[in-house]
């Protein structure tokens, strides 16, 4: 599994019902089910990826996560995990908004621009930026709605959600110790998110 | 074709296989139904493919659509007729006959060798036409669980339906839920909407205005509704092919010719296609069973009360696959979803997906890739939990019970 994975696995409680948008081959849902006893479920816009999560055993939707979530009920779930999932969404803070509608946890992951390699490859190339987490040239790269971790935690605040805890991630996914200034050294951050109540 | 052809999914058939005959119910011993009426004899026509594994865990069952039979795969002597899910079930496909136990059966109120309004009521010795009692998706369900267990099996690894199938899949999940390991509802409902049962309704009504229908007495007349039946299968029809691909089979293109006649008659393509499946529907369907099993389907309605859908819910140890065609506008994809939610919402497991195909409602007996790389993905891993016994995502009724908090 994914090491970025490893870390969301360490915050979902065990049993609890999990939703992981954008879920990928499955392989988080799988160890959650397996390892951890959780209900899980996703949502995959990829055909390929779809079946890979079939092939898992893990119930998942193809469906394409800007439409919304209208499958499922308010508070429906103990947590919602959108890795690696938000800067490609056309309209993050309606995925962001039903996200937090359907459940009680948010944990989400992103590459962060706010990293100094990229502010430097800007600054001193004139380029847009490409790193080994964000590869792709400008016009074919899926991350249409890149931010920065100040970025993420200003919407979060506008959005009224409560943020219970950041994690820095290095550029493998492992949490960072960059926790000092995570928006210039971690390459990817993870936050866990809630509507206080 | 020679014998070093490729094996095309024609080819990679059950073979030569027959339609079987048992008695399930009797005269003394008779099928209860849901409104406490009793009937019996109940006969039941059924084939199956494929070897029940020692352990008795790879059955798998197929449940048919309004006018489907027990005949869904292989021939009965000619190859080139083969049986109405041919293309999903065999040797090395989706629904896999090397692997699996697959039993089909014309269903309760059929008129393929199931006991039905056509046949004889033992108290007269004729026809039971419109003395036939109403039956409900659960009762076709329960003549289905007899011949299950006639067969010697517990437990299925499935169960698939398109349509109306889709609704016994969902019905027997509900009121037996530890019968299937797995669902598969394609094309399906939770409940018809106003426009469903507006089609039934027309359809029924060309049957009953029919005047040989005879208030359903007509099958010792020598005569048979058969305009009504047509004229219901006509339009029925319609309603499973879409716009796209009735403009692909047959645009406007004038029938035998390149001139319109310009009269009445049959002119266009489409005018004889429909004609022609009016036609053949006679040879093979009875017009009571078409009017019981319209109806049956419009009463239909599981999620109906969300108390009694609730408590079913809770004890479903089905993982469920729900598929829709996103041309089809009989059952379009909203209901499918609306099945997801329901099933959601009480945690149940289950993967949907809408496939794209240009040919409507008729998709779900169609060779669409997708389609058939998704059923068979999902059996594939099904087939690993309930034979193999890999981990299965969890399903409500295999939790502990509840300690009284409210879901």
């Amino acid at each position: 599994m994914r090491p970025d994975l490893d870390v969301i696995a360490g915050f979902v409680p065990p049993g609890a019902r999990v939703l992981d948008l954008g879920c990928g081959d499955g392989s988080l849902l799988e160890h959650l089910i397996r390892e951890q006893g959780c209900d899980g479920h996703g949502v995959e816009i990829s055909g390929e990826r779809f079946l890979a999560c079939v092939a898992r055993g893990v119930p998942v939707l193809q469906g394409d996560i800007d439409l919304g979530l209208p499958e499922f009920g308010d508070r429906s779930f103990d947590v919602v995990v959108l890795s690696q999932t938000l800067q490609a969404t056309r309209r993050p803070v309606f995925v962001l908004r039903e996200m937090m509608r359907v459940g009680r946890l948010g944990i989400v992951s992103f590459p962060n621009f706010g990293h100094w390699r990229l502010r430097a490859g800007l600054a001193l190339r004139g380029r847009m930026p490409r790193s080994a987490t964000l590869p792709d040239n400008w016009h074919e790269t899926p991350n249409i709605h890149l931010c920065t971790t100040r970025d993420f935690e200003d919407l979060a605040r506008d959005e009224g959600l409560r943020v219970v805890r950041r994690v820095p991630l290095d550029g493998d996914g492992t949490s960072s110790r960059a926790d000092r200034w995570p928006n210039l050294l971690a390459t990817g951050a993870l936050y866990l998110v809630e509507r206080p109540a | 074709m020679s014998a070093t052809a490729p094996l095309t999914s024609a080819e990679a058939s059950v073979g030569l296989v027959e339609t079987k005959r048992v008695v399930l119910f009797t005269e003394a011993d008779p099928l209860v139904l849901e409104s406490g009426e009793r009937l019996g004899p109940v006969e039941v026509a059924y084939e199956t493919y494929g070897t029940l594994n020692a352990a008795r865990t790879n059955a798998f069952f197929i449940c048919h659509a309004l006018t489907g039979d027990a005949h869904a795969a292989g021939h009965h002597g000619d190859p080139s007729r083969p049986g109405w899910w041919d293309n999903l079930i065999g040797p090395g496909k989706p629904i896999d006959t090397d692997r699996l136990f697959v039993i089909c059966a014309n269903l309760l109120g059929g008129c393929q060798g199931t006991t039905g309004p056509s046949s004889p009521d033992p108290a007269t010795g004729r026809p039971y036409g419109l003395r036939f009692p109403m039956f409900s998706i659960g009762d076709i369900v329960t003549v289905h669980r007899a011949l299950v267990g006639h067969l010697g099996v517990r437990r299925l690894l499935g169960a698939i339906g398109g349509s109306v199938g889709g609704m016994q899949v969902l019905q027997w999940a509900l009121d037996h839920p530890d019968d299937l390991h797995s669902g598969i509802m394609v094309c399906a409902t939770a409940r018809l909407s106003a426009q469903n049962i507006a089609f039934s309704a027309v359809a029924r009504e060309a049957i009953l205005r029919d005047p040989d229908f005879a208030g359903g007495d007509y099958h010792d007349t020598g005569r048979r509704p058969d305009a009504g039946l047509a004229l219901a299968r006509m339009m029925a029809h319609i309603t499973y092919l879409s716009d796209e691909s009735m403009r692909r089979k047959f645009d406007r293109r004038i029938q035998d010719g390149v001139a319109p006649r310009r009269t009445f008659g049959i002119d266009f393509e489409v005018e004889s296609y429909l004609h022609h499946q009016g036609e053949s529907f006679l040879r093979r369907f009875d017009a009571d069973t078409y009017l019981y099993l319209s109806r049956v389907m419009d009463y239909w309605d599981p999620f109906g009360d969300p108390a009694v859908a609730a408590e079913a819910l809770r004890r479903v140890t089905t993982r469920f696959l729900v598929l829709s065609f996103d041309t089809d506008w009989r059952f379009p994809t909203a209901h499918s979803l609306d099945l997801v939610r329901n099933l959601a919402a009480h945690r149940v497991p289950v993967t949907f997906r809408e496939i794209a195909s240009p040919w409507g409602h008729d998709s779900f007996l169609l060779e669409v890739p997708e389609y058939h790389r998704t059923v068979r993905a999902f059996l594939r891993r099904m087939e690993d939990e309930a034979v193999g016994g890999a981990r299965a995502a969890p399903a409500p009724g295999d939790r502990p019970a509840p300690d009284g908090r409210a879901a």
